[in-house]
């Protein structure tokens, strides 16, 4: 009793010190596990500077990464926002690795402190750890030691073949980062130790078959017969992973070249879950801190001007301007993430008549258990479209507006009404699905014979056609990647050419 | 179990090499911002370090994305207040994409249009006077002891003893004795043999008393002689002078107004900032004119309300006092002048002219006369001085508007390839 005493003096003083850190570790810890029943990788909670939140930022979260003027670049903009004061840091910084490491800002208060550890430490770290996408495309426990393997070797480069050369390869890499993942195969783990013994064999088997005179060999030929394919197409289905494509068969392209094209990729798949759960992961670790601190407070830790603060911080962070709001910049994921699993808890413990009709398998079920299970096995379209509720729909008065090309009016597709409910979720699943955000486009043919010539077809959704300028640019990446023309096709639902981008 | 670390001792500045990086890319883009910057802004400014602002041409980081105007859309909105199904609205103007972002709550407005870069004053100082450099900075050369180095150069016979270099020396007199000895050698090989033949008691006799000389000559050869011996040597390396003056002139008669008096600080201000990087100290000495001369303060320099007619050969009579007394030859000397041209008597402008040909020119290392007037007569004092101009260490220039400034003065400062 007399701990609980001392903690809660601790949690209700606005200044913390490390004790109060462990504390509030010790404490969440125990209700998160107990409470909540949630397994998660041990946390490494790291308190930062806001340079060096800055400095996260700019690393996309990673503790470290190789060399680009990309991150310069995303620092220098940050820092300018940040110091202008139009842009805000946020209160951490969550990294899907084992140990979880999670960055907390310095000037965070004692509430925002217990707050982040909560939503950070327990929410996403029990997400990360246990959401499908994240087991089956993330590696938490090698991605650290990847990140450092990936900068020695890009320095490497540097140092070989000049900063020039690496920066033109990477910035090409970057222009296909979102056609570097395998959507349907699911990849092999990394480890940095794996990646350096299978550089090291392969510098082995070079040097042992190193022959002067298979140099005049024509390489083209020599790199594509090794794929073993016999006449005809080629490749025989359609690649969607094209900077896997490039990695493997691109006829002229120096192996080190390959190897910095494979660290873009496999980077890009790191990175892909969090892409398709944004709207799990944040509506999840919202729930969760929710539930800690509330229990926290049952229990006694906390008082009530501590309540006041976090109910407005947890408030504003669920702040969804409305559509007309100038503050409006599209949907809260933290707000719609939160709202559905606080309506799954509803559903289960009080559901009403409609409910019952909507979701016959949650009714009378244990919440939490509902609550883990939909965590672990969805993904923001997924979860949408299975439990968006016509509850949520109502109380966030979501509806659709369709806006075709070439019409002068937007016309109202569905509102929150027993008509408008199910294409409202059906919409809202499909916004979230990764094809309408990033276009279809798979590598579809090679010329072998004659002009080594890269064929790609972009299967247009929607109608929707490429954006030209930034099109252009990116196959003149492709082309550089390639070493040979490339050629892309625009084609509709009809299979009909709309539109092509050549580069010889 | 968790682990709690505090970080905030850690260094900062991970971001450095990215952000170097981005610099280099983006140099040609700031280089190009530079004159934007002296002309809108104070230089005092700038030279604290400004903010320049980038456009972000070049930075776009392409991929393939879906144009936004074109196809069949509908998205998801909240906050339905007066929709029904069905109801047409009328696109905004412009045709505004309307796609729904999904943006977190905390993520970041960025906007990309208005991209500026903060430049710390070494950066900026860096890109400000990349292509410039001091004129005849080379040329002067102290004469005075104390700004002599001493270099080692090679060896000598004669010094001190303390500078003897016993591994040379030592080299020398190994040399010194095999050559001897191998001269004494060879004499007493060919003796022995002579002896050897010889059966002629007295002969015997003198080539035994020889052989013993020349054996003893051998045995005596010395180690060391003087002819051994060798020292360091040291030369004295004259090395350029590291401080400058800098002498600051301007017109404050009634004909010079607000606007010229501010061309005439920005001018000089510059010329401030590109001398303190050059030299260790710059000491500034303001004079300015009307009909007489005075020496002021920076703050009363170009603060100062006076007015009345003109004439400009004082100040130059009171810079060559100053020079004369106050700096020694160990000083390089600049000087600056602004002024809006106008004097009071053509008399006035031949005798700056000849002040500034047989007294002050001689002695300082460049002198700089910006002329502030956009009128397209010549006044008598350009007239005079376009005669002694020679570009190399007498320059003038005329300027009007401040996005003239940064021309003008990289034109003075021009890297020339014959110094």
């Amino acid at each position: 009793m007399t701990d609980k005493e001392k903690y809660r003096a601790m949690f209700c003083d606005p200044n913390w010190d490390y004790e109060t850190l462990q504390a509030a570790d010790e404490v969440i810890s125990r209700i998160g596990k107990e409470y909540l029943k949630l397994k998660i990788y041990p946390n490494q909670i790291e308190v930062v500077t806001s340079e060096q939140m800055l400095d996260a930022y700019a690393l996309t979260g990673l503790p470290t990464s190789y060399p680009h003027w990309k991150f310069g670049k995303d620092f220098v903009l940050n820092q300018s926002n940040y110091s202008k004061g139009r842009m805000g840091l946020s209160y951490e910084l969550v990294i899907n690795s084992n140990p979880c490491i999670s960055y907390n800002m310095e000037n965070n208060s004692t509430c925002m402190m217990l707050l982040v550890i909560a939503h950070a430490c327990q929410g996403h770290n029990a997400f990360f750890a246990n959401n499908y996408m994240f087991l089956d495309w993330t590696a938490a426990d090698s991605i650290v030691d990847y990140m450092a393997f990936a900068r020695e070797y890009v320095l490497r480069c540097e140092e070989e073949h000049g900063e020039d050369e690496v920066e033109k390869v990477l910035d090409a890499a970057h222009a296909l980062m979102n056609y570097g993942v395998d959507r349907y195969r699911k990849p092999t783990k990394l480890s940095a130790l794996e990646e350096n013994e299978r550089l090291k064999k392969l510098t082995l088997i070079r040097h042992e078959n190193y022959n002067e005179l298979w140099r005049t060999l024509p390489k083209s030929t020599a790199e594509l017969e090794i794929s073993g394919l016999d006449e005809g197409r080629f490749p025989k289905e359609p690649e969607e992973n094209i900077l896997y494509f490039i990695e493997k068969y691109a006829p002229a392209l120096p192996a080190w070249k390959r190897e910095l094209v494979r660290i873009v990729r496999k980077v890009a798949q790191y990175f892909y879950p969090q892409g398709t759960t944004k709207v799990m992961n944040e509506g999840f670790a919202t729930f969760v801190h929710y539930h800690i601190i509330n229990k926290m407070f049952e229990e006694g830790y906390l008082n009530d001007g501590f309540m006041l603060e976090f109910i407005k911080s947890h408030s504003s962070v669920l702040y969804q301007p409305e559509y007309n709001s100038k503050f409006y910049s599209g949907l809260n994921p933290y707000t719609l993430g939160f709202n559905i699993f606080m309506d799954i808890k509803r559903i289960c413990q009080e559901p009403t008549e409609e409910d019952k009709a909507w979701f016959p398998d949650l009714i009378g079920k244990d919440w939490l258990e509902q609550v883990l299970y939909v965590m672990e096995n969805f993904r923001d379209d997924s979860f949408i479209l299975q439990y968006l509720s016509p509850k949520v729909i109502r109380d966030m008065k979501l509806f659709t507006i369709i806006d075709n090309e070439g019409e002068a009016e937007f016309e109202i597709g569905a509102i929150h009404n027993e008509r408008g409910y199910r294409r409202v979720r059906e919409q809202l699943a499909a916004q979230y699905d990764r094809s309408s955000i990033i276009p279809n486009i798979q590598v579809t043919r090679v010329d072998r014979h004659q002009t080594s010539k890269l064929y790609l077809t972009h299967y247009m959704q929607k109608d929707r056609k490429l954006e030209t300028k930034s099109a252009r640019q990116t196959m003149a990446h492709l082309r550089y990647l390639w070493g040979f023309p490339v050629e892309l096709h625009s084609k509709n639902k009809l299979g009909i050419n709309e539109s092509v981008f050549e580069i010889k | 179990m968790s682990h709690i670390i505090d970080r905030r001792k850690n260094d900062k500045g991970k971001s450095t090499g990215n952000r170097q990086k981005f610099l280099r890319r983006v140099e040609n883009q700031i280089k190009k911002a530079i004159p934007d910057i002296i002309s809108q802004e104070s230089i005092k400014d700038s030279s604290t370090g400004g903010s320049v602002k980038v456009p972000v041409r070049g930075l776009e980081e392409p991929t393939f994305h879906h144009d936004p105007k074109t196809g069949k859309k509908q998205t998801v909105r909240p906050g339905n207040d007066k929709y029904s199904e069905g109801d047409r609205v009328p696109k905004p103007k412009g045709g505004a994409g309307s796609s729904g972002r999904g943006k977190g709550s905390n993520s970041p407005e960025v906007t990309e249009d208005e991209f500026t870069v903060v430049l710390s004053r070494d950066e900026f100082l860096k890109y400000f006077f990349d292509d410039l450099a001091l004129p005849n900075m080379v040329k002067k050369l102290m004469d005075s002891t104390e700004n002599f180095e001493m270099r080692r150069a090679g060896y000598t016979r004669d010094s001190v003893p303390s500078r003897l270099n016993i591994k040379t020396s030592y080299q020398q007199s190994l040399g010194r004795r095999l050559a001897l000895k191998g001269v004494l050698d060879k004499k007493l090989a060919l003796l022995e043999e002579q002896l050897s033949l010889a059966t002629d008691p007295q002969l015997i006799t003198e080539l035994t008393e020889e052989a013993e000389r020349v054996r003893r000559q051998a045995s005596t050869l010395p180690f060391f002689e003087d002819i051994d011996l060798r020292y360091n040597n040291f030369e004295r390396v004259p090395i350029p002078v590291t401080s400058a003056v800098m002498f600051c002139i301007m017109d404050v008669s009634a004909s010079m107004g607000q606007h010229e008096k501010d061309m005439a600080k920005r001018f000089f201000t510059l010329l401030y900032i590109f001398l303190t990087r050059q030299y260790k100290n710059v000491e500034l000495v303001f004079i300015r004119h009307h009909t007489e001369a005075k020496e002021v303060s920076e703050e009363e320099f170009f603060n100062s309300r006076e007015s009345g007619g003109t004439v400009v050969a004082p100040s130059l009579k009171l810079m060559e006092q100053i020079m004369r007394t106050r700096f020694d030859d160990s000083w390089n000397v600049y000087c600056c002048q602004a002024s809006d041209g106008d004097v009071w008597s053509k008399q006035d402008a031949t005798e700056c002219k000849q002040l500034l040909l047989e007294n002050i020119l001689p002695v300082i290392q460049y002198m700089a006369y910006v002329e502030i007037s956009n009128s397209p007569r010549e006044s008598d004092l350009w007239q005079s001085y376009n005669r002694i101009s020679d570009d190399d260490s007498f320059s003038i220039r005329k300027v009007y508007e401040p996005y003239e400034i940064w021309p003008v003065f990289q034109g003075l400062f021009r890297k020339r390839s014959t110094v």
